[in-house]
Protein backbone atom coordinates (compact mmCIF):
# COMPACT_ATOMS: atom_id res chain seq x y z
CA UNK A 1 0.00 0.00 0.00
CA UNK A 2 1.24 3.57 -0.96
CA UNK A 3 1.93 5.67 1.83
CA UNK A 4 0.31 9.44 2.16
CA UNK A 5 3.79 11.07 0.29
CA UNK A 6 4.10 8.39 -2.10
CA UNK A 7 0.28 9.07 -3.18
CA UNK A 8 0.57 11.78 -3.46
CA UNK A 9 3.99 12.18 -5.67
CA UNK A 10 2.16 9.23 -7.84
CA UNK A 11 -1.05 10.30 -8.41
CA UNK A 12 0.22 14.07 -9.14
CA UNK A 13 2.81 13.15 -10.86
CA UNK A 14 2.04 10.16 -13.55
CA UNK A 15 -0.89 8.31 -12.36
CA UNK A 16 -2.50 5.87 -10.59
CA UNK A 17 -1.60 3.24 -12.95
CA UNK A 18 1.81 4.51 -13.95
CA UNK A 19 4.33 4.24 -10.96
CA UNK A 20 7.55 3.30 -13.25
CA UNK A 21 6.51 6.20 -15.42
CA UNK A 22 6.17 8.63 -12.63
CA UNK A 23 7.72 11.84 -13.12
CA UNK A 24 10.36 11.83 -10.62
CA UNK A 25 9.86 15.10 -8.66
CA UNK A 26 9.71 14.74 -5.04
CA UNK A 27 6.41 15.96 -3.31
CA UNK A 28 8.21 17.11 -0.25
CA UNK A 29 9.83 19.75 -2.14
CA UNK A 30 6.53 20.92 -3.81
CA UNK A 31 3.87 20.85 -0.45
CA UNK A 32 6.46 21.41 1.83
CA UNK A 33 6.14 17.85 3.42
CA UNK A 34 9.45 17.05 5.12
CA UNK A 35 10.75 13.30 4.78
CA UNK A 36 9.96 12.95 8.95
CA UNK A 37 6.83 14.52 8.90
CA UNK A 38 5.03 12.42 11.97
CA UNK A 39 1.40 13.15 12.07
CA UNK A 40 -0.27 13.24 15.80
CA UNK A 41 -3.79 13.36 15.57
CA UNK A 42 -5.26 14.71 19.12
CA UNK A 43 -8.84 14.16 17.60
CA UNK A 44 -10.83 11.36 17.06
CA UNK A 45 -13.99 8.73 17.81
CA UNK A 46 -14.54 5.69 17.68
CA UNK A 47 -18.12 6.59 15.95
CA UNK A 48 -18.86 5.61 12.36
CA UNK A 49 -16.42 3.68 12.57
CA UNK A 50 -16.76 -0.05 10.68
CA UNK A 51 -16.36 -2.69 13.65
CA UNK A 52 -17.92 -5.23 15.87
CA UNK A 53 -16.37 -4.27 19.14
CA UNK A 54 -13.49 -1.29 20.03
CA UNK A 55 -11.04 -3.58 18.78
CA UNK A 56 -12.13 -3.94 15.71
CA UNK A 57 -12.99 0.01 15.35
CA UNK A 58 -9.17 0.27 16.38
CA UNK A 59 -8.26 -1.74 14.26
CA UNK A 60 -10.05 -0.08 11.28
CA UNK A 61 -8.56 3.40 12.01
CA UNK A 62 -5.09 2.17 12.36
CA UNK A 63 -5.48 0.45 8.85
CA UNK A 64 -6.35 4.12 7.75
CA UNK A 65 -3.90 6.05 9.41
CA UNK A 66 -1.44 3.77 7.50
CA UNK A 67 -2.87 4.92 4.21
CA UNK A 68 -2.29 8.69 5.08
CA UNK A 69 0.46 8.48 7.07
CA UNK A 70 -0.89 9.00 10.57
CA UNK A 71 1.51 7.85 13.47
CA UNK A 72 -0.53 8.55 16.24
CA UNK A 73 -4.01 8.95 17.22
CA UNK A 74 -5.76 10.21 20.64
CA UNK A 75 -9.32 8.81 21.06
CA UNK A 76 -11.87 9.60 23.19
CA UNK A 77 -15.55 8.79 23.41
CA UNK A 78 -17.81 8.96 20.58
CA UNK A 79 -18.19 4.45 20.20
CA UNK A 80 -22.31 5.19 21.27
CA UNK A 81 -24.26 7.34 19.02
CA UNK A 82 -25.56 9.15 22.24
CA UNK A 83 -23.96 12.78 22.85
CA UNK A 84 -26.04 12.71 26.04
CA UNK A 85 -24.93 9.63 28.15
CA UNK A 86 -26.64 9.83 31.39
CA UNK A 87 -25.87 8.25 33.93
CA UNK A 88 -22.61 8.07 35.03
CA UNK A 89 -22.60 4.45 33.80
CA UNK A 90 -22.91 5.21 30.26
CA UNK A 91 -19.65 7.70 30.24
CA UNK A 92 -17.88 4.84 32.28
CA UNK A 93 -18.30 2.53 29.46
CA UNK A 94 -17.18 5.02 27.01
CA UNK A 95 -14.04 5.25 28.50
CA UNK A 96 -13.85 1.53 29.14
CA UNK A 97 -14.33 0.99 25.01
CA UNK A 98 -11.38 3.88 24.83
CA UNK A 99 -8.99 1.83 26.88
CA UNK A 100 -10.23 -1.22 25.19
CA UNK A 101 -9.58 0.11 22.01
CA UNK A 102 -6.13 1.90 22.28
CA UNK A 103 -4.80 -1.15 24.71
CA UNK A 104 -4.93 -3.35 21.33
CA UNK A 105 -2.91 -1.08 19.34
CA UNK A 106 -0.51 0.84 22.60
CA UNK A 107 2.04 2.15 20.10
CA UNK A 108 -0.58 3.83 17.44
CA UNK A 109 -2.90 4.97 19.95
CA UNK A 110 -3.66 6.71 23.62
CA UNK A 111 -6.85 7.33 25.15
CA UNK A 112 -8.40 10.26 26.47
CA UNK A 113 -11.09 10.92 29.19
CA UNK A 114 -14.85 11.28 28.95
CA UNK A 115 -16.21 13.72 31.45
CA UNK A 116 -18.70 16.07 32.20
CA UNK A 117 -19.04 18.91 34.60
CA UNK A 118 -23.17 18.22 34.38
CA UNK A 119 -21.63 15.32 36.80
CA UNK A 120 -18.80 16.49 39.13
CA UNK A 121 -18.00 13.91 41.53
CA UNK A 122 -18.66 11.66 39.00
CA UNK A 123 -15.84 13.30 36.77
CA UNK A 124 -13.17 13.58 39.83
CA UNK A 125 -13.58 9.73 40.06
CA UNK A 126 -13.13 9.04 36.55
CA UNK A 127 -10.14 11.36 36.04
CA UNK A 128 -8.45 9.54 38.93
CA UNK A 129 -9.67 5.87 37.53
CA UNK A 130 -8.75 6.28 34.06
CA UNK A 131 -5.62 8.79 34.03
CA UNK A 132 -4.09 9.23 37.16
CA UNK A 133 -4.41 5.17 37.64
CA UNK A 134 -5.41 4.19 34.19
CA UNK A 135 -3.70 4.16 30.73
CA UNK A 136 -5.10 7.85 29.77
CA UNK A 137 -3.19 10.81 28.97
CA UNK A 138 -5.65 13.82 28.18
CA UNK A 139 -9.17 15.04 29.07
CA UNK A 140 -12.09 15.39 26.53
CA UNK A 141 -13.20 16.09 23.91
CA UNK A 142 -15.93 17.51 26.84
CA UNK A 143 -19.00 17.50 24.82
CA UNK A 144 -22.17 20.07 24.94
CA UNK A 145 -23.82 18.93 28.24
CA UNK A 146 -23.08 21.74 30.08
CA UNK A 147 -20.74 25.09 28.71
CA UNK A 148 -17.41 24.93 29.78
CA UNK A 149 -17.40 28.13 31.65
CA UNK A 150 -19.61 26.78 34.76
CA UNK A 151 -18.13 26.68 38.30
CA UNK A 152 -18.11 22.82 38.07
CA UNK A 153 -15.48 22.78 35.46
CA UNK A 154 -12.87 24.54 37.90
CA UNK A 155 -12.16 21.35 39.87
CA UNK A 156 -11.38 19.11 36.82
CA UNK A 157 -9.56 22.46 34.97
CA UNK A 158 -7.28 22.52 38.87
CA UNK A 159 -6.75 18.73 38.53
CA UNK A 160 -5.76 19.09 34.69
CA UNK A 161 -3.03 22.26 35.97
CA UNK A 162 -1.84 19.97 39.28
CA UNK A 163 -1.09 16.61 36.96
CA UNK A 164 -0.31 18.39 33.38
CA UNK A 165 -2.91 17.10 31.57
CA UNK A 166 -4.26 18.96 28.63
CA UNK A 167 -8.07 19.04 27.92
CA UNK A 168 -9.68 19.28 24.67
CA UNK A 169 -13.35 21.39 24.72
CA UNK A 170 -15.56 20.84 22.07
CA UNK A 171 -16.66 24.19 20.91
CA UNK A 172 -18.68 25.88 18.32
CA UNK A 173 -19.37 29.15 17.49
CA UNK A 174 -22.58 28.60 14.43
CA UNK A 175 -24.18 30.83 12.70
CA UNK A 176 -27.96 30.53 13.78
CA UNK A 177 -26.58 29.51 17.25
CA UNK A 178 -25.39 26.91 18.78
CA UNK A 179 -27.05 23.76 20.96
CA UNK A 180 -28.46 24.47 24.59
CA UNK A 181 -24.76 23.27 26.50
CA UNK A 182 -22.77 23.58 23.70
CA UNK A 183 -19.60 25.90 24.10
CA UNK A 184 -18.41 28.20 22.21
CA UNK A 185 -14.79 29.59 22.21
CA UNK A 186 -16.04 32.45 24.45
CA UNK A 187 -16.62 29.83 26.74
CA UNK A 188 -13.28 28.32 26.87
CA UNK A 189 -12.03 31.55 26.74
CA UNK A 190 -13.44 32.36 30.66
CA UNK A 191 -12.52 29.10 31.65
CA UNK A 192 -8.66 29.56 30.46
CA UNK A 193 -8.91 33.03 32.33
CA UNK A 194 -9.41 31.58 35.43
CA UNK A 195 -6.72 29.00 35.13
CA UNK A 196 -3.96 30.46 33.65
CA UNK A 197 -1.88 27.58 34.08
CA UNK A 198 -4.75 25.66 31.92
CA UNK A 199 -3.37 23.92 28.52
CA UNK A 200 -6.35 24.04 26.67
CA UNK A 201 -7.71 23.17 23.19
CA UNK A 202 -10.62 23.91 20.81
CA UNK A 203 -12.05 21.83 19.26
CA UNK A 204 -13.20 23.42 16.45
CA UNK A 205 -12.04 26.42 17.12
CA UNK A 206 -15.39 27.81 16.34
CA UNK A 207 -15.96 25.99 12.94
CA UNK A 208 -16.53 29.53 11.89
CA UNK A 209 -13.02 30.01 12.20
CA UNK A 210 -12.40 33.29 11.40
CA UNK A 211 -14.38 34.34 14.33
CA UNK A 212 -13.24 31.95 16.36
CA UNK A 213 -9.23 32.31 16.16
CA UNK A 214 -10.54 36.32 16.77
CA UNK A 215 -12.01 34.72 19.92
CA UNK A 216 -8.72 32.84 21.56
CA UNK A 217 -5.93 35.49 19.94
CA UNK A 218 -5.91 36.96 23.09
CA UNK A 219 -5.75 34.34 25.69
CA UNK A 220 -2.45 32.56 25.47
CA UNK A 221 -3.66 29.06 27.14
CA UNK A 222 -5.68 28.11 24.33
CA UNK A 223 -5.42 26.47 21.41
CA UNK A 224 -6.70 26.52 18.24
CA UNK A 225 -7.75 22.53 17.10
CA UNK A 226 -8.15 22.37 13.59
CA UNK A 227 -10.74 19.72 13.29
CA UNK A 228 -14.16 19.08 12.24
CA UNK A 229 -14.97 21.38 9.78
CA UNK A 230 -14.74 21.11 5.72
CA UNK A 231 -10.90 21.84 4.35
CA UNK A 232 -11.97 25.84 3.29
CA UNK A 233 -8.69 27.25 2.04
CA UNK A 234 -7.17 29.92 4.24
CA UNK A 235 -7.72 28.48 7.92
CA UNK A 236 -4.20 27.65 8.70
CA UNK A 237 -3.16 30.44 7.06
CA UNK A 238 -4.71 33.08 9.32
CA UNK A 239 -4.42 30.99 12.62
CA UNK A 240 -0.91 30.93 11.96
CA UNK A 241 -0.57 34.87 11.41
CA UNK A 242 -2.39 35.61 14.07
CA UNK A 243 -1.63 33.19 16.87
CA UNK A 244 1.83 31.72 15.85
CA UNK A 245 2.54 27.89 14.91
CA UNK A 246 2.81 26.98 18.06
CA UNK A 247 -0.94 27.36 19.23
CA UNK A 248 -2.56 25.33 16.25
CA UNK A 249 -2.78 22.07 16.63
CA UNK A 250 -4.00 19.11 13.94
CA UNK A 251 -6.77 16.65 14.55
CA UNK A 252 -9.04 15.24 12.38
CA UNK A 253 -12.15 14.10 14.40
CA UNK A 254 -12.55 11.03 13.08
CA UNK A 255 -14.58 8.91 12.41
CA UNK A 256 -16.95 11.57 10.97
CA UNK A 257 -14.45 13.33 9.30
CA UNK A 258 -11.74 11.27 7.19
CA UNK A 259 -8.07 12.15 7.64
CA UNK A 260 -8.03 13.63 4.62
CA UNK A 261 -9.83 16.48 4.45
CA UNK A 262 -8.55 17.72 7.95
CA UNK A 263 -5.01 16.82 7.10
CA UNK A 264 -5.37 18.98 3.84
CA UNK A 265 -6.03 21.88 5.52
CA UNK A 266 -2.44 21.66 6.89
CA UNK A 267 -0.66 19.92 3.87
CA UNK A 268 -2.67 22.70 1.39
CA UNK A 269 -1.65 25.67 3.64
CA UNK A 270 0.96 28.24 2.32
CA UNK A 271 2.85 27.96 5.74
CA UNK A 272 6.61 26.65 6.37
CA UNK A 273 7.48 23.47 6.67
CA UNK A 274 8.61 23.88 9.93
CA UNK A 275 5.12 25.06 11.08
CA UNK A 276 3.65 21.98 9.58
CA UNK A 277 5.71 19.81 11.66
CA UNK A 278 4.57 21.70 14.41
CA UNK A 279 0.90 21.87 13.71
CA UNK A 280 0.92 18.22 12.76
CA UNK A 281 2.58 16.96 15.30
CA UNK A 282 4.86 18.59 17.48
CA UNK A 283 2.88 21.05 18.95
CA UNK A 284 0.39 18.06 20.54
CA UNK A 285 3.97 15.83 21.53
CA UNK A 286 5.03 19.36 23.46
CA UNK A 287 1.59 19.20 25.12
CA UNK A 288 1.46 15.87 26.33
CA UNK A 289 5.34 15.03 26.80
CA UNK A 290 4.63 15.60 30.90
CA UNK A 291 2.04 12.62 30.70
CA UNK A 292 3.40 10.60 28.50
CA UNK A 293 6.49 10.34 30.35
CA UNK A 294 4.77 10.06 33.47
CA UNK A 295 3.22 6.61 31.95
CA UNK A 296 6.36 5.33 30.51
CA UNK A 297 5.38 5.76 26.73
CA UNK A 298 7.53 6.56 23.85
CA UNK A 299 7.44 10.40 22.92
CA UNK B 1 -3.13 12.11 -13.87
CA UNK B 2 -6.63 13.75 -12.85
CA UNK B 3 -9.56 15.40 -14.52
CA UNK B 4 -10.84 17.69 -11.73
CA UNK B 5 -14.75 18.57 -12.40
CA UNK B 6 -15.29 20.72 -9.77
CA UNK B 7 -12.98 24.04 -10.04
CA UNK B 8 -13.44 28.08 -9.51
CA UNK B 9 -12.52 31.18 -11.19
CA UNK B 10 -12.55 34.12 -9.85
CA UNK B 11 -13.44 35.12 -6.48
CA UNK B 12 -15.42 34.12 -3.30
CA UNK B 13 -17.57 36.65 -2.02
CA UNK B 14 -16.77 36.76 1.75
CA UNK B 15 -13.00 35.59 1.36
CA UNK B 16 -9.82 35.90 -0.52
CA UNK B 17 -8.77 32.34 -1.33
CA UNK B 18 -5.11 31.27 -1.80
CA UNK B 19 -5.84 29.40 -5.45
CA UNK B 20 -8.01 32.56 -6.29
CA UNK B 21 -5.65 34.29 -8.94
CA UNK B 22 -5.53 32.03 -12.26
CA UNK B 23 -2.34 31.90 -12.33
CA UNK B 24 -2.44 30.20 -9.12
CA UNK B 25 -4.83 28.11 -9.24
CA UNK B 26 -3.00 26.84 -12.88
CA UNK B 27 -0.05 26.24 -11.07
CA UNK B 28 -1.66 23.94 -7.74
CA UNK B 29 -3.06 22.28 -10.67
CA UNK B 30 -0.09 21.30 -12.47
CA UNK B 31 1.61 20.10 -9.13
CA UNK B 32 -0.77 17.90 -8.67
CA UNK B 33 -1.01 16.63 -12.79
CA UNK B 34 -4.61 17.80 -13.11
CA UNK B 35 -4.56 17.35 -17.00
CA UNK B 36 -8.17 19.22 -16.93
CA UNK B 37 -10.47 20.98 -14.95
CA UNK B 38 -13.78 21.87 -15.52
CA UNK B 39 -13.94 25.35 -14.32
CA UNK B 40 -16.72 27.27 -13.56
CA UNK B 41 -17.10 31.12 -11.81
CA UNK B 42 -18.00 32.46 -8.17
CA UNK B 43 -19.34 35.52 -9.97
CA UNK B 44 -22.02 33.21 -11.23
CA UNK B 45 -23.94 32.88 -8.07
CA UNK B 46 -24.58 36.97 -7.42
CA UNK B 47 -23.79 38.33 -10.11
CA UNK B 48 -26.76 39.19 -12.46
CA UNK B 49 -24.99 40.05 -15.78
CA UNK B 50 -24.42 36.15 -16.36
CA UNK B 51 -23.68 37.03 -20.06
CA UNK B 52 -20.61 38.89 -18.53
CA UNK B 53 -19.15 36.58 -16.38
CA UNK B 54 -19.44 33.52 -19.18
CA UNK B 55 -17.43 35.74 -21.39
CA UNK B 56 -14.95 36.27 -18.32
CA UNK B 57 -14.88 33.12 -17.70
CA UNK B 58 -14.05 31.90 -21.40
CA UNK B 59 -11.55 34.44 -21.29
CA UNK B 60 -9.51 33.44 -18.68
CA UNK B 61 -9.55 29.59 -19.42
CA UNK B 62 -8.28 30.67 -22.68
CA UNK B 63 -5.56 33.27 -21.35
CA UNK B 64 -4.77 31.18 -18.32
CA UNK B 65 -5.49 27.39 -18.65
CA UNK B 66 -3.05 26.18 -20.90
CA UNK B 67 -5.32 23.49 -22.17
CA UNK B 68 -6.31 22.37 -19.05
CA UNK B 69 -9.49 24.61 -17.61
CA UNK B 70 -12.62 23.54 -19.44
CA UNK B 71 -15.41 26.42 -19.25
CA UNK B 72 -18.59 25.64 -18.07
CA UNK B 73 -20.83 28.64 -17.96
CA UNK B 74 -23.60 30.09 -15.10
CA UNK B 75 -27.08 29.93 -15.98
CA UNK B 76 -29.37 31.75 -13.99
CA UNK B 77 -32.92 30.56 -15.15
CA UNK B 78 -34.59 33.27 -13.57
CA UNK B 79 -32.97 35.96 -15.82
CA UNK B 80 -34.81 37.77 -18.73
CA UNK B 81 -33.89 35.52 -21.82
CA UNK B 82 -31.54 33.12 -20.10
CA UNK B 83 -32.21 31.09 -23.00
CA UNK B 84 -29.67 33.35 -24.78
CA UNK B 85 -27.06 32.89 -22.34
CA UNK B 86 -27.06 28.85 -22.49
CA UNK B 87 -26.78 29.75 -26.84
CA UNK B 88 -23.65 31.52 -26.35
CA UNK B 89 -22.02 29.59 -23.62
CA UNK B 90 -22.46 26.62 -26.32
CA UNK B 91 -22.28 28.39 -30.33
CA UNK B 92 -19.89 31.10 -28.94
CA UNK B 93 -17.67 30.10 -26.28
CA UNK B 94 -17.83 26.54 -26.83
CA UNK B 95 -18.58 25.52 -24.08
CA UNK B 96 -19.11 21.38 -23.28
CA UNK B 97 -21.22 22.14 -20.28
CA UNK B 98 -23.00 24.52 -17.67
CA UNK B 99 -23.32 24.84 -14.30
CA UNK B 100 -25.90 25.36 -11.96
CA UNK B 101 -26.59 27.30 -8.70
CA UNK B 102 -30.35 26.71 -7.98
CA UNK B 103 -30.24 27.45 -4.13
CA UNK B 104 -28.48 31.17 -5.14
CA UNK B 105 -31.11 31.87 -7.73
CA UNK B 106 -34.08 31.00 -6.17
CA UNK B 107 -35.66 28.05 -7.76
CA UNK B 108 -36.56 24.74 -7.05
CA UNK B 109 -35.96 21.71 -8.87
CA UNK B 110 -39.56 20.85 -9.30
CA UNK B 111 -39.95 24.52 -10.84
CA UNK B 112 -40.95 24.25 -14.39
CA UNK B 113 -37.78 26.48 -15.37
CA UNK B 114 -35.96 23.62 -14.15
CA UNK B 115 -36.92 20.93 -16.42
CA UNK B 116 -37.13 23.53 -19.47
CA UNK B 117 -33.48 24.15 -19.35
CA UNK B 118 -32.79 20.98 -18.82
CA UNK B 119 -34.19 20.07 -22.23
CA UNK B 120 -32.07 22.79 -24.11
CA UNK B 121 -28.89 21.37 -22.46
CA UNK B 122 -29.94 17.90 -23.83
CA UNK B 123 -30.87 19.33 -27.10
CA UNK B 124 -27.45 21.22 -27.56
CA UNK B 125 -25.45 18.05 -25.88
CA UNK B 126 -24.46 19.88 -22.82
CA UNK B 127 -23.27 18.75 -19.51
CA UNK B 128 -25.41 19.90 -16.78
CA UNK B 129 -23.55 20.40 -13.64
CA UNK B 130 -25.45 21.10 -10.14
CA UNK B 131 -23.71 22.56 -7.02
CA UNK B 132 -25.75 20.72 -4.34
CA UNK B 133 -24.33 23.51 -1.90
CA UNK B 134 -21.31 25.81 -1.72
CA UNK B 135 -20.83 26.03 2.11
CA UNK B 136 -21.88 24.49 5.08
CA UNK B 137 -24.70 25.99 6.87
CA UNK B 138 -23.20 26.65 9.89
CA UNK B 139 -20.72 28.73 8.60
CA UNK B 140 -22.15 30.66 6.21
CA UNK B 141 -22.54 34.68 6.63
CA UNK B 142 -25.56 35.55 8.85
CA UNK B 143 -26.59 37.93 6.44
CA UNK B 144 -26.95 35.15 3.35
CA UNK B 145 -28.29 31.99 4.37
CA UNK B 146 -28.46 29.57 2.33
CA UNK B 147 -29.60 26.09 2.48
CA UNK B 148 -28.88 23.45 -0.16
CA UNK B 149 -30.86 22.16 -2.80
CA UNK B 150 -33.31 20.21 -1.78
CA UNK B 151 -33.13 16.85 -4.63
CA UNK B 152 -36.54 15.42 -3.81
CA UNK B 153 -38.07 16.14 -6.52
CA UNK B 154 -34.82 15.54 -9.00
CA UNK B 155 -35.11 11.56 -9.59
CA UNK B 156 -38.75 12.21 -11.18
CA UNK B 157 -37.16 15.08 -13.35
CA UNK B 158 -34.47 13.01 -14.40
CA UNK B 159 -36.72 10.34 -15.71
CA UNK B 160 -38.84 12.86 -17.92
CA UNK B 161 -35.32 14.07 -19.04
CA UNK B 162 -33.90 11.29 -21.55
CA UNK B 163 -30.69 12.21 -22.60
CA UNK B 164 -30.10 14.42 -19.78
CA UNK B 165 -25.99 13.97 -18.15
CA UNK B 166 -26.00 15.81 -15.15
CA UNK B 167 -23.36 15.85 -12.63
CA UNK B 168 -23.93 16.56 -8.49
CA UNK B 169 -21.10 18.71 -6.98
CA UNK B 170 -20.83 19.35 -3.33
CA UNK B 171 -23.05 16.53 -2.03
CA UNK B 172 -22.67 16.08 1.54
CA UNK B 173 -23.92 13.17 3.90
CA UNK B 174 -26.63 15.20 5.25
CA UNK B 175 -28.43 14.74 1.73
CA UNK B 176 -31.05 12.25 2.04
CA UNK B 177 -29.58 8.94 0.86
CA UNK B 178 -32.75 7.34 -0.36
CA UNK B 179 -33.61 10.57 -2.89
CA UNK B 180 -29.66 10.40 -3.54
CA UNK B 181 -30.08 6.86 -4.64
CA UNK B 182 -33.43 7.37 -6.52
CA UNK B 183 -31.76 10.48 -8.47
CA UNK B 184 -28.58 8.45 -9.51
CA UNK B 185 -30.86 5.34 -10.53
CA UNK B 186 -33.23 7.64 -12.70
CA UNK B 187 -30.58 8.57 -15.37
CA UNK B 188 -27.09 9.20 -16.42
CA UNK B 189 -26.56 10.72 -12.83
CA UNK B 190 -23.12 11.28 -11.35
CA UNK B 191 -21.21 12.95 -8.49
CA UNK B 192 -18.04 13.88 -7.46
CA UNK B 193 -16.24 13.49 -4.05
CA UNK B 194 -15.50 16.97 -3.11
CA UNK B 195 -17.84 16.80 0.06
CA UNK B 196 -17.60 12.76 0.88
CA UNK B 197 -16.58 12.70 4.62
CA UNK B 198 -16.25 10.23 6.95
CA UNK B 199 -13.10 7.84 7.96
CA UNK B 200 -12.21 5.81 4.27
CA UNK B 201 -15.36 7.52 3.45
CA UNK B 202 -14.96 7.69 -0.41
CA UNK B 203 -14.39 3.40 -0.12
CA UNK B 204 -17.73 3.18 1.94
CA UNK B 205 -19.41 5.81 -0.92
CA UNK B 206 -18.26 3.43 -3.77
CA UNK B 207 -20.45 0.14 -1.98
CA UNK B 208 -23.70 2.41 -1.90
CA UNK B 209 -23.17 4.15 -5.89
CA UNK B 210 -22.16 2.40 -8.78
CA UNK B 211 -18.65 3.22 -9.53
CA UNK B 212 -18.74 4.15 -12.89
CA UNK B 213 -20.84 7.67 -11.71
CA UNK B 214 -18.50 8.71 -8.94
CA UNK B 215 -16.20 11.71 -10.41
CA UNK B 216 -12.73 13.25 -9.30
CA UNK B 217 -13.51 17.05 -7.97
CA UNK B 218 -11.92 18.90 -5.49
CA UNK B 219 -13.69 22.26 -4.91
CA UNK B 220 -10.41 24.13 -5.59
CA UNK B 221 -9.91 26.95 -4.37
CA UNK B 222 -12.68 26.99 -1.76
CA UNK B 223 -11.57 24.11 -0.42
CA UNK B 224 -7.74 22.63 -0.24
CA UNK B 225 -7.04 20.58 -3.03
CA UNK B 226 -5.19 17.97 -1.22
CA UNK B 227 -8.83 16.75 0.75
CA UNK B 228 -10.15 15.39 -2.62
CA UNK B 229 -6.56 13.46 -3.50
CA UNK B 230 -6.48 12.00 0.12
CA UNK B 231 -9.53 10.90 0.06
CA UNK B 232 -8.61 8.58 -2.98
CA UNK B 233 -5.73 7.47 -0.74
CA UNK B 234 -7.39 6.92 2.45
CA UNK B 235 -10.51 4.75 0.80
CA UNK B 236 -7.70 1.92 0.26
CA UNK B 237 -9.84 1.51 -2.91
CA UNK B 238 -7.90 -0.80 -5.98
CA UNK B 239 -6.23 1.38 -8.69
CA UNK B 240 -8.26 0.53 -11.40
CA UNK B 241 -11.11 2.27 -9.02
CA UNK B 242 -9.01 4.90 -8.44
CA UNK B 243 -7.94 5.86 -11.99
CA UNK B 244 -11.91 5.07 -12.78
CA UNK B 245 -12.29 8.22 -10.32
CA UNK B 246 -9.29 10.33 -11.05
CA UNK B 247 -9.94 10.31 -14.70
CA UNK B 248 -11.41 7.44 -16.71
CA UNK B 249 -15.26 8.40 -16.03
CA UNK B 250 -15.18 11.83 -16.20
CA UNK B 251 -12.74 11.05 -19.73
CA UNK B 252 -16.22 9.01 -20.78
CA UNK B 253 -18.61 11.54 -19.44
CA UNK B 254 -16.54 14.15 -21.62
CA UNK B 255 -17.29 12.15 -24.45
CA UNK B 256 -19.57 13.66 -27.16
CA UNK B 257 -23.21 12.71 -26.56
CA UNK B 258 -25.01 11.01 -29.00
CA UNK B 259 -27.69 13.30 -30.88
CA UNK B 260 -30.90 14.54 -29.06
CA UNK B 261 -34.09 12.56 -30.56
Amino acid sequence: MLNRRTFLKTVGAGGTLALAQAQAWDLRSDSGLGENMRIWDQHSHLGQVPGDTPEERMAFLVKCMDRVGVERLIVSQGYSDDKHPNPAEQFRLENDRVMRAVKAFPDRAYGSVYLTPALPEFSMEELNRCVRDGPMVMIGEIEDDARCNVPAMDPIADWAVANEVVILQHEWLKTGGDEPGESSPFDVVELAQRHPQLQIVCAHTGGNWELGIRAIRATKNVYCGLAGSDPTSGYVEMAVRELGAERVIFGSDVGGRSFASQIAKVEGANVSESDKKLILGGNLRRLLTPMLRKKGYKV
Amino acid sequence: MIIDTNVYLSRWPFRRLEGDEPVNLLAKLRQRNVVQAWAGSFDGLLHRDIAGVNLRLAQACRTYGQGILVPFGSINPKLPDWQEDVRRCHEVHKMPGIRLHPNYHGYKLDDPVFAELLHLAIARRLIVQLAECMEDERTQSPLMRVAPVDISPLAEVVKSTPGLRLELLNCTSHLNREQFRAALDAGEVYTDISMVERVAGLARYVRNIPLSRVLFGSYYPFFDFESALLKVQESGLDEAAQKAICEDNARRLMLPAPSAK
